[in-house]
Order: structure tokens, then sequence, then C-alpha cells
């Protein structure tokens, strides 16, 4: 297996790569790892279907306990043959639906690799896996949906998918990471087969949950899968129908078991899959656009898998599995019918249809596309029957509220369904328009992946019980953990189940006769916002928040920046030292003489820096202070720090020259400026802090013993005999190294403030005036200047 | 900008035995005072020297490198140091040393942690240079005027 994901990945590359060169070639090539992954799931379907479990590791990460843990189960092996069956018959069919270009070759690339993703997911073991390929088909998916990168439409379309799903997923891996602490396993059947229990599981699975719904484009979550049908046809079935918005679905079926019995979960599986159901149901009606109501249509029948499988009845579950093979049977091939239309027709409107002769060659397409929408309808005879009967079977024998509302629920969407399938139906059977509307018929290989998945989709209806009875039993036996004995069957005898199905057929029939009423009388009562204008309220929402987050924050006055620095980095400390610590005594300035002496000279330079009206005078004033402090260093014994202190303090004054040289010789009088009385008692509050802070520091025991150690370790250890060298590039080495990448960055940043500065006044500005230049309180200072030069 | 011939001299004077001891601050770094930091604070200063005495142009033709090549070759030793450690199955930062004994200078020690120190004094020096760099090249011409008001 760990091959096949492999060969996905290489050949997956190597078309995008060879993209240019391949053109029609590159369809035959991305035939090949679907049949890979056929051949191997037909290699392990014996063992898997008599029982076992096929497993693979690959240690990828030891330490951390990662590896690339696969597994294969019944439902697995159901999730691997619908992606890489289904991945084959796409692949076959893009072949003739693309033009040979390089752009479709870049699809039929980014197809082969999704499909890969998608086979990690399904088989994943390992959760962090599982969130790695999770990620990995969101993104590939947001590439295929943005494929037309010109079209604003199509841009817009793949970031609401991408926010969407990658959103979700985020939340899931914190849910992920909260189970598999509270269980003690990274593995996911562990934690499935002893799920942990209490609040902190609780909020797991509320997070993982978050992941599915949107995911599975659940209410409220829905609405980046229409807007997702600007993808090609090809994408839009095999992503967007058969496989990926599946995920969520596989996730809430393995899930249930574990966590059915969680007060909230019947609940919320109930509420959201059903709203789903019908709400997606009510929209599929009334479309034009045949793709967009196959796309409503997939919303629908999402909700009712989710519901299905979620919902923990045995019954319900394994109608839940039928109806996940039977959905990507039918729902795939309509979508590949509406593209076989779209290209020959170059419409995919459903009045223009109506308006155009499907004559010559047509036929065998026709009866396809009304044999498969009759499956999605639940019509007898066919897969979609099957689930359906086995779901209103499951519900109506189960007692108490949920299958009350269950079943409730499940037949006025199925109703719905019916109605959006026959309004679908209806554009493939009635032909009676003139001949000169006569649309070319398609190839053979063109259609050929329709005629085999309706055959499929036939043979499954007529006998369920030997096409697919084994596999789904085998797959729900795995999740409900109880032998479940082949019920699979076209005919189980007239029963509540039977009624309620014709019940749903005549409903739904005249629900379809009198559609244009419906939807003028219910269009009154949608909801204000869709989907889509609810994402955008929220990011219009983050957006504003952000950009006055920026105009509060980012005023552009350096005194405010460095007044917010400084009483963060030290008035939060300083206060905390006076809150929680006791002060130790002021060391008693008598024991160094020459201390005394030095402080003086410290105390009294730092005052004359203060008022010292010519810059360059402060600037010197301020060097009496460093050179001071160096000479406390000598006489406090730290001959390292005092040799630092004088170089740092004779560079400093250099480069203080240099940039002296453009400002000003004369500071403006500060206590004439605005704002005075503040930046004097932010100042004050500022050193009295300091000294707090160092004082409590210094007072305080387990420093004492780091630097005792520090002294008691040096030469043993490190053989330096200079302890503060050693601590620097021994034992805090890693420290040291992160500093000079530090001073890396502030070279970086002195290079681009100082080319900023001294950019040249564009034309037609004013050039700067002889005041403060870098004063943003003055009119003149112009920020876009001075920031937009970053950019620029 | 005019040349001080006082300044002239006294930094051509000063440059070799400033780089000298330099050089000598970051070697015996590990046993006395010095390090990687002083010593590259000290080469720094003598190229503000050169710079006060002749302006960028001199420190460009005194340094043969870019301060950017400086600053980076620096960063590179240092992490190499730290990480080579690992390809070897070690933990990072795991040292060793050498023990060379060279004709006329005598017993010589060589560790991971002078290396270490060397790229942190080539950062240092790369930095002071790029400052130089950034703010000491030629003023604009709009700006000539207002200069030394």
């Amino acid at each position: 297996m760990i091959a096949v994901l492999a060969l996905h990945a290489v050949v997956g590359f190597g078309i995008l790569l060879a993209a240019p060169l391949l053109r029609r070639t590159s369809a035959l090539v991305a035939v090949v790892p679907p049949v890979a992954a056929l051949a191997f799931a037909a290699t392990i379907a014996g063992d898997v279907v008599d029982g076992d479990t096929w497993t693979s590791r690959l240690s990828w990460v030891p330490g951390l306990d990662l590896g690339v843990d696969l597994f294969v189960d019944g439902l697995g092996l159901v999730m691997v043959l619908l992606v890489a069956g289904i991945g084959l018959a796409i692949a076959v069919y893009s072949g003739s639906y693309f033009a040979p270009t390089p752009t479709s070759a870049r699809t039929a690339g980014l197809l082969v690799l999704f499909a890969g993703a998608m086979l990690g997911l399904v088989t994943a073991e390992h959760v962090v896996i599982l969130y790695v390929f999770w990620e990995l088909t969101s993104i590939l998916s947001w590439l295929l949906i943005g494929q037309r990168h010109t079209d604003a439409a199509a841009r817009a379309a793949a970031t609401h998918a991408l926010v969407i799903t990658a959103a979700g997923g985020l939340a899931m891996l914190g849910g992920l990471v909260v189970l598999a602490r509270e269980a003690g396993t990274w593995s996911l059947v562990e934690l499935l087969d002893a799920p942990p229990s209490g609040t902190a599981a609780g909020v797991g699975v509320g997070l993982v949950m978050l992941g599915v719904v949107t995911k599975s484009a659940q209410y409220p979550f829905h609405a980046w899968l229409p807007g997702a049908m600007v993808a090609p046809t090809p994408v839009s079935a095999y992503l967007h129908s058969a496989t990926m918005v599946k995920a969520g679905i596989y996730l809430v079926a393995r899930l249930s078991p574990a966590f059915g019995d969680l007060d909230a979960w019947q609940p919320v599986i109930l509420a959201v899959g059903l709203t789903t159901m019908i709400a997606g149901g009510l929209r599929a009606i009334r479309q034009d656009d045949l793709k967009l109501l196959l796309a409503m249509g997939t919303v629908s029948q999402l909700g009712f898998l989710f519901v299905l499988v979620g919902i923990g009845f045995e019954d319900a579950t394994i109608a839940g599995v039928t109806l996940l093979v039977a959905h990507a049977l039918f729902k795939a091939t309509l979508f590949l019918v509406v593209g076989i239309v779209d290209h020959q027709a170059h419409t995919r409107d459903r009045a223009e249809l109506l308006d155009r002769r499907l004559g010559e060659g047509w036929l065998p397409v026709r009866v396809c596309a009304v044999l498969t929408a009759a499956s999605m309808a639940g019509i007898p005879l066919l897969a979609g029957f099957i689930a359906k009967e086995e779901a209103y079977d499951a519900f109506l024998h189960h007692e108490g509220a949920a299958g009350a509302v269950g079943i409730v629920g499940i037949v006025i969407g199925s109703i719905l369904t019916l109605a959006y399938s026959l309004r679908f139906a209806a554009v493939f059977w009635r032909r009676a328009a003139p001949d000169d509307t006569a649309v070319d018929a398609p190839r053979l290989v063109f259609a050929a992946p329709v005629y085999v998945m309706t055959a499929l989709t036939v043979a499954a209806g007529l006998v369920p019980a030997s096409v697919i009875g084994r596999l789904v039993d085998r797959a729900a036996t795995g999740l409900v953990g109880t032998d479940v004995a082949s019920k699979l069957a076209l005919w189980h005898g007239v029963n509540s189940a039977l009624v309620l199905s014709a019940v749903t057929i005549a409903a739904g029939t005249l629900l379809w006769r009198w559609t244009e009423p419906f939807v003028r009388a219910t269009g009154r009562v949608a909801p204000p916002i869709d989907g889509y204008r609810g994402f955008q309220i929220v990011l219009e929402g983050v957006f504003s928040l952000a950009r006055a987050t920026t105009t509060r924050v980012q005023t552009g006055s350096l005194p405010r920046y460095v007044a917010i620095i400084l009483l963060v980095v030290i008035g939060g400390p300083a206060t905390l030292a006076l809150a929680t610590t006791t002060l130790p005594a002021l060391p008693d300035p008598t024991d160094f003489p020459a201390q005394l002496a030095l402080v003086t000279a410290v105390v009294a330079a730092t005052i004359a820096t203060s008022l010292v009206r010519r810059r360059l005078g402060a600037v010197v004033v301020l060097g009496a202070v460093g050179y001071s402090m160096a000479g406390l260093f000598v006489a406090l014994g730290a001959p390292d720090l005092a040799l630092t202190q004088f170089a740092i303090e004779t560079l400093t004054i250099v480069a203080f020259v240099l940039v002296l040289r453009q400002l000003p010789a004369r500071f403006q009088r500060d206590d004439e400026r605005p704002g005075h009385l503040r930046r004097l008692l932010v100042s004050t509050a500022v050193g009295l802090g300091s000294f707090v802070l160092v004082l409590s520091v210094t007072g305080e025991d387990p420093v004492r013993t780091a630097s005792d150690l520090a002294v008691e370790q040096s030469v043993p250890k490190a053989e330096g005999r200079n302890v503060v060298n050693v601590v620097l590039v021994d034992f805090r080495g890693l420290d040291t190294l992160g500093e000079i990448a530090v001073l890396l960055v502030a070279a970086v940043g002195v290079t681009t403030l100082a080319r900023v500065g001294r950019r040249r006044p564009r034309e037609g500005t004013r050039p700067l005036p002889d005041g403060d230049r870098l004063d943003p309180s003055k009119p003149e200072f112009n920020d876009k200047d001075a920031v937009g030069g970053m950019y620029s | 900008m005019k040349r001080s011939v006082i300044v002239d001299v006294t930094a051509r004077l000063i440059l070799p035995s400033a780089l000298v001891f330099a050089l000598h601050l970051l070697l015996v770094g590990h046993d006395r005072p010095g390090g990687g930091f002083v010593g590259g604070l000290v080469a720094g200063a003598t190229i503000a020297a050169i710079f006060v005495a002749g302006g960028i142009d001199d420190v460009r033709s005194v340094v043969p490198f870019a301060p950017w090549t400086v600053l980076g070759s620096g960063l590179v030793l240092s992490a190499g140091v730290a990480v080579a450690p690992i390809l070897l199955g070690d933990p990072m930062l795991q040292k060793w040393k050498i023990e060379p004994s060279l004709p006329v200078l005598g017993d010589f020690k060589v560790s991971s942690a002078l290396v270490f120190d060397v790229g942190v004094a080539l950062v240092v020096v790369g930095l002071v240079f790029m400052v130089f760099e950034a703010f000491g090249d030629e003023e604009p011409p709009e700006y000539r005027g207002e200069v030394g008001s």
C-alpha cells in the first residue's frame, strides 16, 4: 500500500513537472495509479472480507512515535475500492473531456495526487497521518477548484473551500490531539477500541466533528460545495461528490460506535444531518443548471449519509455503508453525464437542453442518465432503492424520539430527492425537439465509464447480496462490533418500509409536477442570508477587526511604540516581582568604596543626559553613563562585562554620530511639546520598575545556585576557566546561537530602516522639513512614504 | 568630508595592534577575559576608527568582504558547529577538541567552543560593518545642505 501511495506521488508529480510535454499521454499515464490501487485492493479483498484487517507500519519519526501506519478493514476496503475505482473511471473520462493542453495535464497530475492523498486518508491508522492526508486533500481540492486561476470567480470559490475545510481541519487536529492524549495512544484503532470519556474527550469529539461537518459540507458550512462547481466536471465528480466530501462521513462512521453514547451525539447528528438533507433538497429542486442541481443534491445526500452512519443503529449503519457505495456510483455517473452534455452541447441549462435534440447515438447515455437518476431517487431495482429501504427499516424499528424524528426527516428528504431526480431525468426522457438542434453524440471511450458504473448500479440493485452484500456486511460488522448477518435484498415482502417508499414516490412525483408553484411558495421563507454571504460577512468582520487593531496600535508614533515596549517589558515583570516576592535589603554601599564614586558618576551623567540640549552633547554624556558602568563592572570583578561594555559604548557613540548627521543639532524643548507629562510619568515608572526588578532578581536564591553551579562545572565539564565565556559558548551555546541569529535580523532591520529614512522624496512631494524628521506628531510626517519605502 | 591628518595617522597606527588585540581576546576567551563578542566588538571598533578617518570608502577598501558575507559566514560557522554533531549521531553542540603542537607557537588547543566563538565574532564584526554600510553611505544629494547645521 505504501508502494501504491508512493506511485501516486511519483506519477502525480511526474505529470505536473512534464505537463508541457505530455498533453494527451498524461491521460494514459494517469490511469496507472488507480489500476495499481485496484490491484492491491483485489489482493487483500478476500482476507478482509473474511474478517482480517490488513496492516502496514513504516517508522517515520521514531522519537515522536510517528509512523506511516496504515490499516484496511471492511470500511477501509469499501473506501479504497471507491477511491480507486471511480478514480479509474475519472482518469479514462478525463482523457476525452479535456482538450490536450498543458492545463489539462496539470489537472490530471493533481487528480492523481489527490487520489493518493485520499487513499492515505482512508487507510491511515496513526491519527497525525490521518490529519496530514486530510489536509492534503483540502489543499489539492483548493488547487483543483482554482485551476482556472485567471478567473476571479474560480479563485474566490477555491479560497472559500480552502478556508472552510482548512479551518475545520485545524479544529480537527486539536480534537485529535486531545483525544489521543486522553486515550494515551496515537493509533486510531486503539483509540476507538477504548474511547476516552470525560469533559476533555467530549471537547475533543466536538472539535473533530467541526472538521467532519466542514469537510462533508453539512449545514451551516455547506456553501463551499456548490461554489466548488466552477471546477471542471471530472474534478467535481471525483472530489466533490464521490470521494473527498465522503471523508467526513468516513470519520463519523468510525467515531459513532465509540462516542455515540455521548449525550449530545444523537441530537447533533440528527439536527445537522436532517437540516442538511432537507435544506439541500429544497435548494436542488429549484436549480436550472444541471451541475448545480447535482451539487445541491450531493449536499442533501451527504446529510442523509451523515445521519445514517452517525446515528449508531445497527441497521442504519448497514444502510449508510450501502448508500455510501450507491451514492458514489450514481452521483459520479450523473456528473459525468452532465460533463458529456456540457462538452457536446456547450450548455448545462435544463431549459435550453430541453429544446435540443439528443438523437442519433445518444440513446445509451440517455438510458444511463435516467437509470442512475432513478437510483438517486430510490426507485426499485436499483442500488439507491436498496439503501433507502434499509434506512427506512432501521428508523421504523427504532423505538423512541430519535427513530421518530429520523424517519420523518429522511422521508421528507427522500421526497425532495425524488423531485429533483425527476427534474434531472426529464431532460433525458422527453425528446421532441427538431432535427436542426441535434447535438453530436459522444465517442464510445468518452461515455464508457458512464456505462460501466450504470451497469454496477443496476447489478447492485438487482442482486445486492452477491454484488455488494458481503463487503457491506463486513464494513458494518467492523463498525458496530457484532456480526451483521447479510440482510440486503431487493424484496423483503410487503412491510411498512415498502409502504413508505410508495408514499415517497407518489409524493415526490406530485412535488415534481408542481415544482414551480412550490418554489414560488417556499421562496418567501428562504433564509435571509445564504451560506456564501455568511462566509463573506465573517471574513469581512475579520478583516475590519484587523484593520481597526492596526490603526489603533500602529499609529506611527515612535514615543508611543517605545512607551508600550518599555511598559510591557519592565512594568509587567516589576509588578509581578512586587506582588510575589519580598524585596531584599539594599547592599551596604561601604563594602566597595569605589562603587560609591562610580554610582554617583552614573547617576549624575544620567541626569545630565536628560538636561543637555545639544544632541551631540547628550550622546557624549550618555557615553559617560556607559563608561562609568564599565568601571563599576571592573570594581565588582567582572572584566568580561567591562570589556564588552567599553567596546559597546565606543561603537554606540560612533553609530549615534552617524545618525545625528541627519538630525538637527538641538533637541526641541520637551516641556514645550504635547504629552510632556505623560512621557515623564512613563520614564519615571520604567526607571523605578527596572530598579525593583534588578533588586528582586539579585536577591533570589536560585540565581546564586545557578551561578555557583556554573563556576563549579566550568573547568571539569567545559575545560574553560572563563566562566562567562563557558556559559556563552558551552552551557548556553544554543541560546548564543539564537542571539547571533537575532543579530542578523537586527542588521537587516537597521539597513532597511536606514535606506527607508534616506529615500529620495518622490516627485511632487515636498522635501522633508528641517524639524524632527521622524516625529509623526508633526503634520509633515508622511507615514505612507516612510512605510511604503520598505516595499518599493 | 575633509580628511584630518591626525585622525588618519592615529587610525593607521591603531589598526594593526587593535586587530591583534581583538584576535587575542577571541583566542584566549575560553580561559581568560575575552571571547567572541568582545573580540568582535574590538574589531568592530577598529572599523569605526577607519570610518571616522576616511569614510565608508576606506572601510570598503580595507575589509575585502561585503558586510553581509562576513555576517552570514559567521552565522553559518556557528550554526554548523552546533548542528554538525547531529549528523554524526551525537547531540547538538557536542564538544570536541584537538591539541596540535606547532613548531613556534607551542602547544595549542582548538575546540568546538573556539570555532563557535569565531562565528560569533564574525557576526558581531559583520553587524558593525553593516551599520556603517547602512548609515555611513554617501548622503542623497538633497540632504547635503542640512548636514551639521
